[in-house]
């Protein structure tokens, strides 16, 4: 296009010629994709710096004593500080989140999804469900400390503890399922009705085990939600200091108790210096579980991603 | 154009206009039997269907006898899969559908709240456009409809039956084992007849079975519904005129109306259908004028 | 099973076409578990709003207006200078959208329109195990790295301060903004694209000025969406943020604070029960009741957006 007021006007065929012989060089193009790949690492940047960092910290516990580390007591003095009681609390929560939260949560989604018709009523249950999961985890606690902890007069034990983490992790649990049960093609439940199946023979039969693989990684993602989740045990009373537990099952349900991340933040706050190593070692086996837990739904995920 | 419909009988051939296209219709097709003598399975009176406010289905009322292959025809979305459906109470699964009159099934109102839709299921069986054999083996394939019904004699035995009984035996006498879903399109087809058989249905219902697969498959589907004829009742939709003409005994020509609804226009034994159509619009559509 | 054969010696009765009574049974007995279930969640919300309100209502009702707007929040002292919270908590918040709108959004573009396959094989699932640190060990990270090597350099403040716990809550919340924003980007559909590369623009024009402005709705859901986890984040600032008990009112991010969260934190695991002095545990409630008022009307705010995302495409 030549523009007036040029002593030699471009015609329209040279600077065709020119962009298709030129080897224009884009470079604000190249420019915009560096700056957001950057963008991408630097996140991942901060991850690989947070991740060397603690496992640095923690050197110095896992090359002196790591055993006494995973197995001993929490104690006033670091030195002597295990976290043993922080490793069987988290593994009893995890249990009650398995035997409550997923069963409730995968009949939930089940009946949301198989069952129920499209009225008021369940797309009101849908959108309370998606509300939850969007509800602070801290918040979850508030509701374990004046239900379970005062209402039921459970206290601060543990069986608190692991009510108020299956109740947080309960929507998600529904929300994931929910999501593979829609995955599966409609063809194969209209197969199975129109050869004289009842709804829940067909869940059962050809539904439930199309969708296995996406409701198992759905779960075990939620679990390794709740393994993390510290602001709702601390508010049901999780201890966050030193104190002597054990004994059989049932004492350790009715007792006080803590969890990994709970120990991770008592340790964090103690201002003496030794407590770091201590806080990195014990975040080091909290990271462990919780990525080799995420490693696993994802394999588990990519294995099963092939259809029918 | 001429439409050749390949028989077993004489010929017979109607001249019409010399600007419209020649039908040649090359015999009698299908049940020489009366139909008056043949009891009736489906009395569909004053039928209407509905999606919410939409009706789908507009005062259809026609009469399906045993033994024999209905046809249903007629444009696309004029309403015979749902017509089909209606049969074997599959629309049940759509929350807004709800209808007007009756089905009676041997005399049964097919609606009537004494009635559960999964017995239904199992006594009408239902063949399915596009085949869906379960991701599971061909055996689980055809034994999941018995044992869900409670079947408790030999199961290999039935398995075996209905496969021979859709003519897939032979094909898969050694691959029981094998994935449904690893079979060809048309032997996927007939595991699918295999496995509605399995249930001992008085009828089978196929909503254009034949559409997702080649010429070769149609053919043997189509043979295998006249063998099958001796034991069930047939009903077919179809949007393939010659096919109907082919195979069926009966034929009914659906039609969408101005107001969207389908309504039947006209419904004989297919050879007078296709040779002598009473309705103006059977003949346009058989002529292929429109549709 | 009752056979058609033998049941056609005979007519059919009604009878014929009802269901065993044991499969029946079974039926309804399952289809009310699952509701039951499904019911649960029902009752699980009415007893979130049940349990706020009213003890945030008992604290509404006897609590000192004059205690509401004092010099900061000290609850076993009867201030209760909600101020001070909101201050605390929108500081945070908006340090870390700062740092996680951008980051996210940009990581969202790029996962979208630029990634090849296989790096994106390699990137999202990094992004993923980001997103799985829990937010105690981002807590500890912020005291420990971010304030001294990142912030210290800047302020010369104190070790505990907002700014820092704000960076790592943008750190927390980034690999949801650009989840969020990337599923409304891959949602925009292939013809859009095309059509704009057919007109002859180049791929930082498509993605800038077509796809990012047809998912707008999805970007500004994630956006909202992180807000809401910033506001309700608890780790973080309980650890890195510094205010223990109490703390005045404070703007300088460089300096420590208190949000909503930390607050009820440090009233739960205060060393008297919390059942002590004053209206301290009502006040637990109260800002609790706060808090989820707020997150709970920005996740409804987002889900609207999202549905118009829904609805265009």
């Amino acid at each position: 296009m030549a523009s007036i007021g040029r002593p030699q006007p471009v015609t329209t065929t040279e600077l065709v010629e020119r962009r298709l012989r030129g080897a224009t060089l884009d470079w604000r193009g190249y420019v915009l994709q560096g700056v957001l790949l950057l963008s991408l690492l630097l996140a991942l940047a901060v991850l690989a710096i947070l991740l060397a960092d603690i496992v640095i910290r923690s050197i110095p516990i896992f090359t002196e004593r790591p055993l006494e580390f995973l197995t001993g007591q929490l104690s006033a003095r670091p030195q002597r500080a295990g976290i043993s009681q922080g490793i069987i609390g988290s593994l009893l929560l995890m249990g009650f989140v398995v035997v409550l939260a997923l069963p409730l949560g995968i009949g939930a989604a089940v009946y949301l999804e198989e069952y129920a018709h499209d009225t008021r009523t369940t797309r009101f249950i849908s959108t309370n469900i998606r509300n939850l999961a969007g509800v602070p985890a801290i918040v979850f606690g508030l509701l374990g400390l004046a239900v379970f902890v005062s209402l039921l007069k459970l206290g601060t034990t543990l069986i608190a503890g692991g009510l108020t983490l299956a109740v947080l992790v309960l929507p998600i649990v529904v929300i994931t399922t929910a999501e593979a049960l829609r995955a599966v093609p409609t063809s194969i439940r209209e197969a199975a009705l129109a050869v004289g199946a009842t709804r829940w023979e067909t869940v059962r039969s050809h539904v439930l085990p199309y969708a296995a693989p996406g409701i198992l990684t759905g779960s075990i993602l939620s679990l390794a939600r709740a393994f993390g989740e510290t602001a709702p045990l601390l508010l049901v009373g999780a201890v966050a200091g030193t104190f002597s537990s054990g004994g059989n099952l049932i004492a350790q349900l009715f007792g006080s108790y803590t969890a990994l991340p709970t120990i991770v933040y008592n340790f964090a706050r103690e201002s003496k210096a030794e407590f770091r190593a201590l806080t990195a070692a014990t975040i080091v086996v909290l990271l462990v579980v919780i990525l080799l837990v995420n490693a696993t739904a994802i394999i588990l995920r990519n294995r099963y991603d092939r259809r029918w | 154009m001429t439409v050749n419909v390949t028989a077993r009988d004489a010929a017979a051939e109607i001249p019409t206009d010399q600007q419209q296209p020649r039908i040649t219709v090359t015999a009698r097709v299908g049940d020489e039997r009366p139909l008056t003598e043949a009891e009736v399975v489906f009395d569909v009176q004053s039928f209407s269907a509905y999606y919410g406010s939409f009706r789908a289905l507009r005062d259809v009322s026609f009469q399906v006898h045993k033994n024999r292959i209905t046809a249903i025809i007629g444009p696309s979305g004029c309403g015979k899969s749902t017509l089909l459906r209606c049969f074997n109470r599959m629309n049940d699964l759509v929350d807004t559908a709800h209808f007007e009159g009756q089905i009676l099934y041997h005399g049964i109102d097919l609606y009537d709240p004494g009635v559960d839709p999964v017995e239904v299921r199992r006594r009408i069986g239902m063949v399915f456009q596009k085949p869906n054999p379960f991701p599971k083996s061909v055996y689980d394939n055809v034994a999941f409809g018995p044992r869900v019904a409670g079947f408790r004699g030999d199961m290999d035995e039935l398995v075996e039956a209905s496969l021979r009984r859709a003519a897939l035996w032979d094909e898969v006498r050694d691959k029981l084992k094998a994935p449904g879903t690893a079979l060809s399109g048309g032997q996927q087809q007939r595991l699918c007849i295999a496995r509605a058989i399995a249930v001992e249905p008085d009828v089978i219902l196929m909503d254009e079975p034949c559409s997702a697969l080649d010429p070769i498959a149609t053919l043997k589907i189509e043979e295998l519904m006249r063998e099958l004829k001796e034991n069930y009742t047939i009903v077919i939709v179809t949007h393939n005129m010659q096919q109907a003409a082919r195979a069926s005994d009966v034929t009914a020509f659906l039609t969408m109306g101005d107001d969207r609804a389908g309504h039947m226009v006209e419904m004989a034994p297919t050879a007078r259908l296709f040779t002598r159509p009473e309705n103006r619009l059977t003949e346009d559509y058989i002529t292929g004028r429109f549709g | 099973m009752t056979t058609t054969k033998e049941a056609a010696s005979r007519t059919l009765s009604l009878a014929d076409l009802r269901l065993d009574p044991r499969r029946r049974r079974r039926e309804r007995t399952i289809n009310l578990v699952f509701m039951g279930a499904a019911a649960l969640s029902i009752v699980i919300s009415a007893a979130i709003v049940l349990s706020l309100i009213g003890n945030a209502f008992a604290f509404a009702i006897r609590v000192d207006p004059a205690s509401i707007w004092t010099d900061g929040w000290f609850p076993r002292r009867g201030m209760y200078d909600i101020r001070t919270l909101l201050a605390g908590t929108l500081i945070i918040a908006g340090v870390a959208m700062l740092i996680a709108a951008p980051l996210g959004i940009g990581a969202a573009i790029y996962l979208s329109e630029y990634a090849r396959p296989r790096t994106r094989a390699l990137l999202k699932p990094a992004l993923e195990v980001l997103a799985a640190i829990p937010s105690v060990v981002l807590g500890f990270f912020a005291l420990t790295w971010i304030s001294p090597n990142l912030i210290h350099p800047i302020s010369g403040g104190p070790l505990f301060n907002m700014a820092a716990a704000g960076v790592a809550v943008g750190i927390l919340i980034m690999p949801l903004i650009a989840s969020v924003a990337e599923d409304a980007m891959h949602a925009v559909p292939a013809y859009l694209r095309e059509a704009s590369y057919g007109l002859g623009a180049r791929k930082r024009t498509t993605s800038l000025r077509v796809v990012v402005p047809a998912a707008i709705s999805g970007v500004v859901a994630a956006v909202i969406v992180g807000i809401s986890r910033a506001i309700g984040e608890t780790m973080i600032v309980a650890i890195a943020a510094g205010a223990t008990g109490g703390s005045l009112f404070e703007l300088n991010p460089f300096r420590p604070g208190q949000t909503m969260t930390a607050a009820m934190t440090s009233l739960a695991i205060g060393s008297d029960s919390v059942r002590g002095a004053a209206l301290t545990f009502e006040s637990l409630f109260f800002v609790g009741f706060l808090l989820f008022a707020l997150t709970l009307g920005l996740n409804l705010v987002s889900d609207s957006f999202v549905r118009r995302v829904r609805e265009r495409y």
